[in-house]
């Protein structure tokens, strides 16, 4: 018993040890360390978490070159070179929250970049406001996080959810689309939920008059939606929702469109263009796409754009879709707040505060277009939005977008004084949409 | 009318599905005692493999029909790779050992395969659509089907009924009974039992990688796949009773009848549907709806 | 009682040092240890069903239960003391486990492990629906006070790293108590042989259902610590996948000793932490060999490196079956 319980002691300091080593081991230099989550394996991956690294990747391979155009052309950020650390968003919330502090109290990042999972935003977002550390959330789409808390640390540098859907439901209107009925589908979690509430909301307040029909659940990852194709078309609903991403969205297009679903209705997807690249000529004609903002097929022309789809087309061979403009917009947008707060403090490596002051209510180009922190205290981004239709382009022999509309900031988020919610609810008042 | 026909149209269909996947799954457990996590990645296997061979196929210029060919060979080939691979090298050092304890080495199985064809076939999407379009487009009643779903209801049928017949009209088949009812027994009949756990485990595979190899022309072959085919498939052999091939055909048939009737009628309740007949049949027959009672032994 | 005595002053000690080390370590660890002590505390649970015979696949339910109690208690019964809020998710967990135990006490191995399972995953299930808590999101729980005290950003790694140790040690003298008394060795005869038991006159369903309970407080009060700590609970505590990682974490301790779910806690934490850190892309591989290698390896646990568990059986059995004779003699004496 007694040797044991030394046994057990020796054991024990034994992995003190390696820990405190490992923590000593990993102090910085006079670089930006910054952390990155992202989904690396799982569900996500394909469509979100790799691409976004991917975008990621390149992007600050060329930054620390000093090679991207003006005015993001000093080298890293503000002159220090950026030393990413990647971690894998898959294994839950529970798991994210203690990788963060890792991240931050162990391998002693400046800030991180990350979170896909709107669960994960919302848990590992307090965990970084408790340790007085930067987080900025580059992904997830739940209005939640700012509506039903304050803080000083935590910023999303992308619009929330409730944009897309506004957008949809205002693109449908300037089509001129009829809609007496209306169905939907959506994963049975918070995302699916959340989409599903803010197209209906948004609808009702523009088509007063349409009815909702079928309003399915499917689970997440369900793979087989033979049942819910039937469902959809025994309907007559002229239009059909749905806000499934990655493979989901791709099965369920597999599987529908061979029955006459994109036929009989209109399919409006609301972040479905990350789906056209791999599908291809398999993505049905006419459906309404949204990509979650400007990106991919519907950025708007820029010299900054035209520089970052050639860097990643370069490397990747595929053109980039909505994950690595959201993961490239945000990091532009950290560059250009450390770089203001420096100019400010005389050329210092600026401090968690400084940056996140400079962050507050900052504005800044991205190949999406402009984004402004103008929402959540100053903490959340809202930026414009572009809608299109798919069409086959038999000459170049790929899926475009046509018919492109665009919807400026102020139209499609809330003013910063109003919950999403209530603003559908109140029937979207102060929408500046000219 | 109508409805009632689509409900039990699209039941099927799914039950089909389910049941070619948890055919294997029951088996594995009846034989080796194994409760096997690690059948989703199988399942996911299958289609990647699914993806390659048919990938293959096309671009040597075959004609379509020769994907369906592709699709088994897919499953065969899965199987006769990873079957003996697992069983020989890993499984057979547990054998004796608590089942409880078999369920967390094929949960670290589970963990280790989808790292492992992640390293082999990458996050990209595959798409196996060739077969997709073979069989054309039915119409039944006021909805139409794509033939290759009501041939996986065929699939199934011949998955079962095969399954069935070996078992119980072939000597090879009555052995494995003789080794599920009791492999102490049968090993001293002079039954070599090591060969029948090896069998049964590689077509317990190759039933999973068939359901994956089959699924793939419907779906995109990416990481993650594995996962949702798990808890369904645990489900449909925990309503059917562990071990029983009945059983397995009759769970898939209940939940995927109250998946569809879910859909159909009370949309919101679809997630929830499959638990709760799982809930309801446990209340009542804690052992499954086709378990035998095991004499206890002292 | 001498035996008892001595064993609470080396827990005492253990935690005393505990706790002196604590103020040493970087935060980042304290951390960690607070999240294993808290994981540990549902694996001691599985110990004593363990010593039963029967494993549960579903501690996850009881987790759940005990998590979701307690941030709700915080979060709209405005209860802020840490040490009420774990109390109140041990008895939601307790209450939980008290129906279900005497239910699912007559099933064994792999039927009672399945039947945990399910249960654990309608649970899963009806909180997914529930956009009352959150949804599959879950929601928030802020940081409570202690025993008066508030606790702020400086001190809260340690204030929860030492509520964790103490709870998670007295508990585990607790159990350690109570495997040792007449009832508690009732449960190795059980996994020794049932019916020898029954013919004893001992009723085997209801010391499994006793430890059932155990295991579910037990579980309840891991969940809530969990939840304290962590600022989060979401639906996934309740998922099979957290439920295997107990079982894992069970079977890696071994069944031995009641203190060596703590150091396999510890041990998966870190494994996970590190494979995570230095192999991004496949730690799940990693992760996985680790439970090949320990169940390979370490068949009986790291438990089996210092206690004797194959001395074990024999003594208790014997004097378990004194024990269920006693009992006997007692209900006789009733009637």
């Amino acid at each position: 018993m007694t040797k044991g319980k030394y046994r057990h002691a020796i054991a024990a300091g034994a992995v003190l040890a390696a820990g405190l080593m490992a923590a000593t081991a990993a102090q910085a230099q006079q670089t930006f360390k910054v952390g990155i989550v992202t989904f690396l394996s799982g569900q996500a991956a394909e469509s979100f978490g790799v691409p976004a690294w991917n975008g990621g990747k390149v992007l600050i391979e060329e930054l620390n070159k000093g090679a991207a155009p003006a005015p993001y052309n000093k080298v890293g950020f503000g002159g220090i070179k950026i030393e990413p650390v990647v971690i894998d968003e898959n294994g839950g919330a529970t798991k994210q929250v203690q990788e963060l502090r890792n991240l931050y109290q162990r391998d002693n990042v400046d800030f991180v970049i990350g979170y896909v999972g709107s669960g994960d935003c919302l848990a590992v977002a307090p965990a970084a406001e408790e340790l007085k550390r930067l987080l900025i959330l580059y992904d997830c789409g739940t209005p939640r996080i700012f509506e039903e808390a304050k803080y000083e640390y935590v910023f999303r540098t992308a619009a929330t959810g409730t944009m897309d859907n506004v957008a949809l439901a205002r693109y449908l209107k300037n089509s001129n689309v009829k809609i007496d009925k209306f169905s939907l589908i959506n994963q049975d979690y918070a995302w699916g939920h959340d989409s599903r509430s803010d197209f209906i909301g948004a609808l009702s307040s523009i088509y007063p008059d349409a009815k909702m029909e079928a309003d399915l659940l499917p689970a997440f990852g369900a793979g087989q939606y033979g049942t819910e194709v039937s469902a959809l078309m025994r309907t007559g609903s002229t239009v059909v929702h749905s806000s499934l991403w990655g493979g989901d969205l791709q099965a369920f297009i597999l599987q529908s469109a061979p029955r006459g679903l994109f036929k009989k209705a209109t399919v409006v997807f609301s972040a479905a263009d990350h789906a056209i690249p791999p599908l291809g000529d398999k993505m049905p004609e006419g459906a309404i796409i949204g990509a979650r903002g400007a990106y991919g097929l519907m950025a708007p022309k820029s010299p900054l754009n035209d520089w970052f789809q050639k860097i990643y087309q370069d490397a990747y061979k595929v053109y980039p879709v909505q994950a690595p403009y959201r993961m490239v917009q945000s990091i532009l947008g950290v560059k250009s707040a450390i770089e203001k707060a420096m100019e400010k403090n005389g050329g210092k490596k600026p401090t968690n505060e400084e940056i996140a002051a400079a962050l507050t209510n900052h504005a800044w180009d991205s190949p999406g277009g402009r984004i402004r922190m103008a929402n959540g205290n100053g903490h959340q981004a809202i930026q414009d939005i572009a809608i299109g239709k798919t069409k086959w382009n038999a000459a170049t022999k790929a899926m475009e977008l046509v018919d492109i509309q665009r919807f400026p900031a102020e139209c499609v988020n809330p003013p910063p004084n109003m919950k999403g919610q209530e603003w559908l609810k109140a029937g979207m008042p102060g929408a500046k949409c000219n | 009318m109508d409805l009632l026909l689509t409900i039990l149209i699209d039941g099927a269909i799914y039950a089909s599905w389910l049941f070619i996947v948890a055919l294997g799954l029951t088996l594995i457990f009846g034989v080796l005692k194994i409760l096997n996590i690690a059948h989703g990645s199988f399942y996911a296997i299958g289609a990647y493999a699914a993806a390659s061979i048919v990938g293959l196929f096309t671009a040597q210029q075959y004609a379509p029909a020769f994907s369906l060919v592709a699709l088994l060979l897919a499953a065969v080939a899965v199987a006769v790779v990873v079957g003996p691979l697992l069983e020989r090298l890993l499984l057979r050092r547990f054998y004796g050992r608590d089942e409880v304890l078999l369920v967390l080495v094929t949960y670290a199985l589970f963990l280790i395969l989808e790292d492992v064809s992640k390293l082999i076939w990458g996050v990209n999407p595959y798409y196996v659509t060739e077969p997709y379009g073979l069989f054309g487009d039915v119409s039944l009643g006021s909805l139409f089907y794509v033939g290759y779903d009501l041939a996986i209801v065929a699939v199934a049928l011949i998955c079962g009924i095969g399954v069935w017949f070996g078992l119980n009209r072939t000597v090879l088949g009555k052995i494995v009974l003789a080794v599920i009812h009791n492999d102490e027994i049968a090993a001293s009949m002079g039954i070599n039992i090591s060969r029948v756990y090896l069998g049964a485990f590689t077509f317990g595979v190759f039933l999973a990688a068939l359901g994956g190899a089959f699924t793939a022309p419907m779906i995109s072959v990416q990481p993650g796949i594995s996962v949702g085919v798990i808890i369904v498939s645990f489900a449909v052999v925990i309503i059917g009773g562990l071990g029983s091939i009945g059983g397995a055909a009759i769970g898939a048939l209940i939940v995927g009848l109250a998946r569809s009737t879910a859909v159909h009628i009370w949309p919101a309740a679809e997630l929830f549907s499959i638990y709760l007949v799982m809930a309801a049949v446990l209340i009542f027959r804690p052992e499954g709806l086709f378990q035998r009672v095991v004499a206890r032994r002292i | 009682m001498t035996r008892t005595l001595q064993t609470t002053l080396l827990y005492a000690a253990a935690l005393a040092v505990l706790l002196l080390v604590g103020l040493m370590l970087p935060q980042w660890l304290l951390f960690l240890l607070t999240m294993a002590a808290s994981h540990g505390v549902v694996g001691l649970g599985l110990i004593v069903m363990m010593r039963g015979g029967v494993v549960s696949f579903g501690q996850g339910l009881v987790f759940a239960i005990g998590g979701y109690v307690a941030g709700l208690a915080a979060t709209r019964y405005g209860i802020t003391d840490a040490v009420v809020l774990v109390l109140l998710g041990c008895f939601a967990s307790a209450l939980a486990g008290a129906i279900a135990g005497p239910l699912l006490a007559r099933y064994r191995s792999i039927f009672f492990a399945m039947l945990t399972l399910a249960l654990s995953m309608v649970l899963y299930g009806i909180l997914v629906k529930s956009s009352g808590v959150g949804g599959s999101d879950g929601f928030n729980v802020p940081r409570p006070s202690m025993l008066g005290l508030t606790i702020n950003e400086t001190n809260a790694d340690y204030a929860f790293f030492a509520l964790s140790s103490v709870i998670a040690t007295l508990l585990t003298l607790l159990v350690t108590i109570y495997c040792r008394s007449s009832r508690g060795l009732l449960s190795m005869a059980i996994r020794d042989n049932e019916l020898r038991v029954e013919y004893l006159g001992t009723s085997v369903r209801s010391a499994m259902a006793v430890n059932f309970v155990i295991a579910a407080a037990l579980g309840g009060a891991g969940g809530a610590l969990t939840v304290i700590s962590l600022g989060h609970i979401d639906p996934n505590f309740s998922y099979w996948t957290t439920s295997g990682e107990f079982v894992f974490m069970a079977i890696l301790a071994g069944h031995a000793s009641a203190p060596a779910v703590f150091l396999a806690s510890l041990l998966l934490e870190l494994v996970r932490s590190f494979s995570n850190k230095y192999f991004p892309d496949t730690w799940q591989l990693a992760l996985g060999l680790f439970l090949l290698l320990i169940i390979l390896f370490l068949p009986k646990g790291v438990g089996s490196l210092w206690a004797k568990p194959e001395r074990l059986p024999r003594r208790a059995a014997e004097k378990a079956q004194a024990a269920a004779a006693r009992q006997r003699d007692a209900t006789e004496a009733a009637e």
